[in-house]
Formats: structure tokens, sequence, C-alpha cells
């Protein structure tokens, strides 16, 4: 089993490279690569389940950003395609029109903006897919123990809260009140908020039990350490990231200002982690399919944005640009790169449910 | 094993003069509260429902007052610590806790996970880790199950987790808060079984809280009861008394029946298991040998076209009022060739090709382990759950083409967690909407409660009470439209011996105004005791249909004690030894 952490380098680097590029082939190619991967690589655990669902998301998000141009602001460009009734609008929104000419162009660009913020959707869920989120939260450094295990009890909630859902509805059934009209409020969600409620509390009482919480006794002399370097540490990162984005400024303030800044958040970080004494059992390895994973995700994300900037009007062709959409060799070659993790990630072992186990009701 | 002279030890407990009162309540929960368990001891908790024993379970590791509120007046120790010092967690290294629902209880994914969970919060070094996972793997016979979901096991490997996960920081003591109430008879003797091997080979101390006490007597050392401390209505404030369990349970209505065998039969001294009771019973299966056992009554069909009452009083069977929709001809319940699946594709068979005939008048139950099919095919007779084919008649009818307000006066079911049904947030709000929605006199519900579980005060939370009453209400809203058919799953679990008395008085008079009583349940004294005919079901096939004499008497899974004292004998239940003894015994 892969270290979490590996696949979502690799997600995050098909993510940086599709949010670099507009190109439509580029962009097409980078989904169809992460979905070879989920495709190869995903397990048969129940968090392993959902990618379906994400390419119905970017589904809906492609058609709804297209929908929007239209209506709202389809003008631009000079091929046209056909003219909608325009709705007059007051004084006031002068600068909005609904309705109204529109152009092939806005059509494509509205087409571009969605596929791009489709495959980000794809590739970040494609992370959730192939990596346990519960593993990753368990591998975060220990100062940030108590919000990683927050963060996956409320991971959990959610499946119950749908199986609690269906047996409050069949229940409902079973008071002839189906078909009558609904308060959904009363009827639906107060059993299931209820419910969870419940749970949650006895969850947190075996918790408790089971010793979650504990906090070894430090000196005084570190617990100060501790607050200074990250207040201080946080801090400079804001001036870093303020002066980075400035244009006056420039680098010469925020490159010192975001090193000290990461610098002193860290040695925070390590500092704290000694407060909680938490050990962990059979923690994943790092070792060369982790690191081969995370290059092929790298190396994808550095070159798309190498060739942006060495050749623009091809990974961000204008929306004057119609006609079949090409992209350069080049550009192709290195996207299959990121194909590569799902011959060098190691394939799982089926986890079969026993025969003829029934579901409980 | 005697439990007196020994100091105390790593695993002992002490109570000293507790009170416990919760916030908002003016009067205690428990009061007074001594006790002494030494360390080594299997200590059984025995109460009513409601009655504090969850309370006093809780106030071992500190939950209570630290968790839930509430004051706690008074010491507790535990391995020689004071809980008024300690937070539970950390106790966990002394104490280790299994609450009601194990599936709640659980924090990871996985098995090995969640065995380890314990050990990673308490900082154990990763070998030593790796090391009490095996071994905890292997003692508790888990060793198959490693790398399994969580969700996917069955109620007793769960449990079985349960307690693996609370003993790998490997505490002296276990508090189990009834361990076997929603597990079949099998899956309750595996887990009982890993008890007391703990209890045996580790000398490790356990204290139980059970209703179902004919499983766990036998093995219990000591047994605690909480009672009223005075003559003061149910409600009231209670102490616990604790001693050998022959002792505290001699004159207990809650006395398990092998125990209550030895009272009817006169035996000189208190049994505790069904061996014992079987060396001891030899001239009593003389006296009544060749006796035939009186079964619970079964009225003749004549006796039930007409009065039946839309009110129910206890005492008068039938005779009162004529209430609304009350000459309803007796109907049969038909079932043949039913199949549910479930899953996706239908790959998973819960109910395979099942044929049923059922005769009103008469408390059916249902038997079969976990995971055999019970509740899917109750919800395939009630019409709501989905059938993949076969078809269901009661008296012509199929209730899954009505409508569901229609079906509901034909066959209504009450589901394993009655909750469901109850959205209201008052006892008498949720009365009155059952009345209106089943087109029934106002008051027949309140009326069904009243006669239930007693008066329940009509402003309260359904929330808030106790699981009897709950049961309760539940079974009270699902019996206003005064259907010809009930169908109930699984309402024993959780009940204790009044309530189930109840509960099963209702049933027969139901069934003796001729309805149709269909009852799943694991609780074989509850069907020894109510039902007369048993249906058993494996694997989504039925595999036995018939009176229950004949069908549980001489199962090694489903018999209750009697049969298997008096095995070769048909008896069932001390109620018919006592009745067939107080006829003089012979023929």
């Amino acid at each position: 089993m892969l270290h979490p952490g590996a696949w979502w380098i690799w997600a995050l680097g098909m993510a940086t490279a599709a949010s670099r590029t507009t190109n439509l082939v580029l962009l097409a190619l980078i989904l169809a690569v992460v979905a070879l991967v989920v495709a190869a690589r995903r397990g048969s655990a129940p968090w392993a389940r959902g990618f379906k669902y994400y390419l119905y998301l970017a589904l809906i998000i492609i058609a709804v950003r297209v929908v929007f141009r239209v209506l709202l602001d389809a003008g631009a460009g000079t091929t046209e395609l056909f003219t909608l009734p325009e709705l007059p609008l007051p004084e006031a929104a002068a600068g909005i029109r609904i309705g109204g000419l529109v152009t092939a162009e806005a059509v494509v660009s509205a087409v571009r903006e969605g596929l791009r913020l489709a495959t980000l959707i794809i590739c970040i869920g494609a992370a959730n897919v192939l990596a346990n989120p519960k593993r990753l939260l368990a591998s975060v450094p220990p100062a940030l123990h108590e919000v990683a295990v927050a963060v996956t009890v409320a991971l959990s909630v959610a499946p119950q809260l749908v199986v609690s859902a269906q047996r409050v509805n069949r229940a409902r059934r079973l008071r002839g009140d189906v078909g009558r009209r609904t308060h959904v409020l009363r009827d639906i969600v107060v059993p299931v908020a209820t419910d969870a409620l419940d749970r949650s509390l006895m969850l947190a009482a075996a918790m408790d039990s089971r010793g979650h919480g504990r906090a070894r006794a430090v000196s005084v002399a570190t617990n100060r350490a501790i607050t200074l370097s990250v207040v201080v540490g946080l801090g400079c990162l804001c001036v870093g990231t303020y002066a980075s984005l400035d244009a006056t400024l420039g680098w010469a303030l925020a490159a010192p200002m975001l090193g000290a800044g990461l610098a002193l958040s860290g040695v925070g970080l390590v500092l704290s982690g000694r407060r909680v004494d938490i050990t962990r059992y059979r923690p994943d390895p790092w070792s060369w399919p982790e690191t081969a994973v995370a290059t092929c995700g790298v190396l994808v994300a550095g070159a798309v944005f190498w060739l942006a900037g060495n050749d623009p009007a091809a990974i961000n062709p204008s929306p004057s640009q119609l006609g079949w959409p090409t992209a350069p060799a080049i550009a192709m070659c290195a996207v299959l790169l990121g194909a590569l993790p799902a011959v060098l990630a190691p394939r799982l072992p089926e986890t079969a449910l026993p025969a003829g186990r029934l579901a409980h009701p | 094993m005697n439990g007196s002279g020994t100091g105390p030890g790593v695993g002992a407990i002490s109570f000293r003069d507790v009170t416990i009162t919760y916030d908002g309540s003016d009067t205690p929960t428990l009061s007074g509260v001594d006790l002494e368990i030494p360390e080594g001891e299997l200590c059984v908790v025995v109460g009513s429902t409601g009655s504090g024993k969850s309370t006093l379970l809780g106030a071992i590791n500190g939950l209570v007052p630290h968790f839930t509120g509430g004051t706690l007046a008074g010491e507790v120790v535990v391995g020689g610590r004071h809980t008024s010092d300690h937070q539970p967690r950390d106790l966990a290294d002394v104490v280790g806790v299994v609450g009601q629902d194990p599936l709640a209880g659980f924090v990871t994914d996985v098995v090995e996970d969640e065995l380890a969970y314990s050990m990673e919060q308490l900082g154990v070094p990763a070998d030593a880790m790796r090391k009490r996972v095996e071994e905890m793997l292997d003692l508790l016979g888990l060793a198959e199950l490693r790398s399994r979901a969580l969700a996917d096991l069955s109620g007793g490997q769960q449990q079985r987790v349960a307690i693996g996960a609370a003993l790998t920081a490997q505490p002296r003591i276990l508090v189990l808060d009834e361990p076997t109430s929603a597990l079949d008879p099998t899956a309750a003797e595996e887990v009982l079984a890993a008890v007391t091997r703990l209890v045996h080979d580790l000398g490790m101390t356990v204290v139980m809280a059970e209703h179902r006490l004919e499983r766990v007597v036998q093995y219990a050392d000591m047994a605690v009861t909480i009672e009223p401390v005075g003559p003061l209505p149910a409600g009231g404030v209670r102490t616990v008394r604790a001693g050998g369990v022959a002792e505290r349970l001699a004159h207990s209505e809650l006395a398990p029946p092998v125990m209550q065998l030895g009272r009817v039969a006169g035996w000189a001294e208190p049994v505790l298991s069904v061996r014992e009771a079987r060396r001891a019973a030899g001239d009593l299966r003389e006296r009544l040998a060749g006796v035939a056992p009186g079964g619970p009554t079964a009225p003749a069909p004549e006796t039930f076209t007409g009065a039946g009452t839309g009110v129910d009083t206890p005492g008068t069977n039938g005779s009162g009022v004529d209430g609304p929709g009350v000459n309803r001809p007796a109907v049969n319940l038909e079932a043949s060739g039913i199949v549910v699946t479930h899953g996706v594709r239908g790959e998973v068979v819960a109910v395979s090709d099942v044929d049923l005939c059922l005769a009103p008048g008469r408390v059916h139950a249902l038997m079969g382990r976990n995971g055999s099919g019970k509740s899917s095919l109750l919800w395939a007779l009630q019409g709501s759950g989905s059938r993949r084919a076969g078809s269901v008649a009661l008296g012509g009818v199929d209730p899954g083409g009505l409508s569901p307000g229609d079906a509901r006066r034909l066959v209504t079911l009450v589901p394993q967690s009655p909750t469901d049904l109850l959205y209201l947030t008052s006892v008498g709000a949720e009365c009155r909407r059952a009345d209106s929605e089943s087109g029934a006199d106002p008051g027949t519900t309140a009326a069904w409660l009243e006669h239930l579980v007693g008066p329940v005060p009509p402003e309260s939370n359904p929330r808030d009470l106790s699981e009897g009453q709950r049961l309760a209400l539940a079974v009270a809203v699902q019996l206003a439209p005064d259907p010809a058919v009930v169908l109930l799953d699984e309402p024993t679990r959780g009940l204790d011996h009044l309530a189930k008395e109840r509960l099963g008085a209702t049933l027969t008079d139901l069934a003796g105004r001729g309805r149709v009583v269909l009852v799943a349940t694991h609780d074989v004294e509850f069907v020894a005791q109510w039902a007369h005919d048993v249906v058993l079901m494996a694997e989504g096939e039925v595999i036995a249909c018939g009176p229950a004499g004949e069908v549980i008497a001489a199962s090694a899974a489903f018999a209750p004690q009697v049969a298997k004292v008096m095995y070769p004998q048909p008896w069932l239940t001390v109620s018919q030894v006592a009745e067939a003894l107080g006829r003089g015994g012979r023929r």
C-alpha cells in the first residue's frame, strides 16, 4: 500500500499542470491520464468508491459555466452563432447584459475554463480515491494530531448520516407518512441529527476511556518558546506573502521573510509535538515506489510550467483561436509521463466481502 | 472462588459511601453505595432498566462525573487510584470499558488499527504494540479477521474486537455494559467464553451488566443488585447490595430459570448452571415422567369474532366495549416464494424462496442467527421492504400493493430500533399524532402505552425515556390502527424482566383477539414462555416450522434452560413445571 502522501503529491502535480493551461487537448489528456491511474490502482475499500461522483460534478461544472457565459457575457469575438432575446435592465445595472449576441469565441472560452476547473476537481478526487484519507491524517506531525482526529471523525459522520436517513425514511413508511406533505425538517432532519448526536457522544466516551487526549507535562520555558516561535513565524509569513504580491517591495523583502517564517513555524510545530505522547502503529514506509510516483507528478507540473513560459500560444491559446485544437507533441509526452504511476504503484490486494454475508437492515 | 479475605490489589474496585446526582435532577440516581470488588472476580450487576446500572459502571472508570456531568459524593478507588483525581483518559491503562453498541465506539476502520488505537494514545513503543496486537488476535480468535473492515463483521465478532481494543492497553479491570444483548445465543456464548478466559487465565477483574442472567450466572463470582432505598415507587433513589450470586438472587424474580426451577422443586442447594440442575433434577424428572406439559394457551379460532376492544385493559380479556373497526375477520398470513436481495446488482441473497403460513390466534416466533434474513423477511411481509420475487397475501390482500396508510390498517411492523419511528418532542404529541394518522379514537395510543409500561408523563421527551418505555411507545403507536397482523423485530433487546412480561402478556392478548403475531427474537426464554409456534431460519431459508415444544426443546442452540435440564422430557418453562407439580405431578 502506497504512502498516501505520494498519491497526493502526484495528484497535486497534475492539478498544478492543469491550472497552467487552457489547451483543450492537454486538459483532456490530463483527465484521461488521471482516470487511467485511478482505474488501474484504485482499491475496493469503501472510501475508494466515489470517483464517478467527481466525474458527474465535473460535467455539471462545465455545463453551468457555459450556460452562465451564454446568458451573461457572450459578446466578445467575431464569429456569431445566434442571438438570444435581450432582457432590459434598469439603469443601475448598466454593466450587466442578459441575453444578446452569442459568439463562438465566448462559448469556446467558457468550455476551456470549465474544463480546466473540472480537471482540477477530478485530480483532487483521484487523490481522495487512491489514498485513504484517514491514513493521510494519521501521518500529520504530532502537534496537529488533535485536529487530524477531529477531521477523521468528521469524515465518518457523512456516511453514517446517509445510513441513518435511509433508516428513518423506511420507518416513516411504517407510519404511513409517505405521500403526504413532508415536513422535512421535523420528519427526517430531527431524528437523523439526534441519532448523529447520540452516536458522537458514544464515540467520545469510548475515545476518552481509551486514553485519547493525554498530554505530557512540559516545562514553562518550552511552552513560552512554542508560543513565541509560532506567533512570530506566522507574522513573518504574513509579511512575506504580502511583500511577494506587492510590486514595489519585491522579492528582496519577501524571500527572507518567507524563509524565516517557515523556519520559525517549523520549530514551533516540532516543539509542540513534544507535548503529545503518541506513537504510530505500523506507519506506511516511504520507499522508491513513493518517490517515483511523487516525482512523476512534480515532473509533469514542471514541464507544463516551462512550456507555458516558452510557447505560451500553444499552451494557453487565445480566445480568438478557433479551429481544431492541437497541442505540441512535447507537451503531450510530458503529460503522458503522469500515467506511469499506473504501473509503478503496487497493486492493492482484493478485500472481498465474505460469501453470503447479509447487509444489516 | 471465594472473594473474601484478599486485600486490595491492582485490580480491585472500591466504592465508599458514593452518591451520584445528575445535573438538573433533585433526587440522586444512586445513594450510599458501599462496594468492594476484589481482584480477579467476575461480578454481575443486576437491576431493572433505567435503574442506574450504566451509572454504576460509568463511575468505575470516571466517565461519571467527568464526562457525563453531575455530582459524585464519596470515594471511588480503582487499582489504587481515585477517580476524583484522574480523568477517564488517565485511567485507560487500569480500566477498559466496552459500551453497549460496539460499532458506535469504533474509531478506525480496520480490526488491526482498532486494536492498536488505545496503545497509540498511551505512547507504547512500536514493537511492543505489534506484539500485543498479535497476542490479542490469538487470545480472542480474531486472527483471520485482522484486515477486515469493522462494519463488515458480525455482531459477535464486533463485540470481541471491542473487548480486544479495550484490553491491548493491558488494564486489570474490564467493564462490560450488556455485551450479549444484541447477539444470538451462539455468539453470546463465544463472547462469554472469551470473558471467562480472561478472568481465569489472566486474573482480570470483570464487571458486567446483563439482563439475560441465564447466560452469565454460572460464570459469575459475585452479584451486585440495584435496589430501591426504601419503599419508594419506581424512579426513586436506589442503592446497591453485593454478595454471592446465589445469595443475592435467592428470592428475586430476576433469577434465571434454573434457580427458579430449584425453588419450585424444593431443592436444598441453589443451583446456578444447567449441569448442576441436571444432577439435582433426577427425582423431579421421575415425578413428572409421562405428564404432558400445558402450553401457552392458544384460543380456538371461534372465539375471536367480535368483542375486541379499542381500549385494552388488563384482566378484561376482550370483554370490554366494542371499539372502532373491531369486527375484523381473522386473516391468515400466507407468503410463498419470497426472495429478497440486497446490493446494487442483487448479489447478496437475504431471503431465499421462503413459504410461510401463519394462522391467527397464535404467537409465532422467528428465530435464527444474526444475518439469517429475519429482518429482511419481516420487512418483505410488511410490504415496505423490497421483494425480488414471491407473493404475500394477508387475507388475500398484498400489503405491498397498498398505500402506506392503508397497509398500516392491515399490517404494522415495530422495527429493530424503535426510535426511528419517533420524531416528535413529547410523548403526548406522539400519541395524538398516532391516533390521528391511524383513524383511531383519541386516547387509544395513550391507553396502549399505559397498559404496556405504566403511566408515562405525557410532556416527557421520548429520547429521555428508558429502553423499555421507548419500545412500549413504539409498540403503542403501531397498535393504534388495530392491524390484523403485528410484526415485531427484536423487541426484547435491552428490556428487563418486568417489561418482557408485560410485552409477552400483550402479545398473548393480541393473539387471543384474533391477530397474527410474529416476533423475531434471539431471546430463547421469551420464546419458551410466550410463543406458540417457532419458525427457524438459516441462510435465508426456513429450516423448521412448528409448535415451540417440538422445534426448540431438543435444539442445542435454541433450547431454554428448563428444556436442557429436563431433557428428554418436553418441558419449556418453570411455570409449566410448577403447574404440573401443582396438579399433583402424576397422571
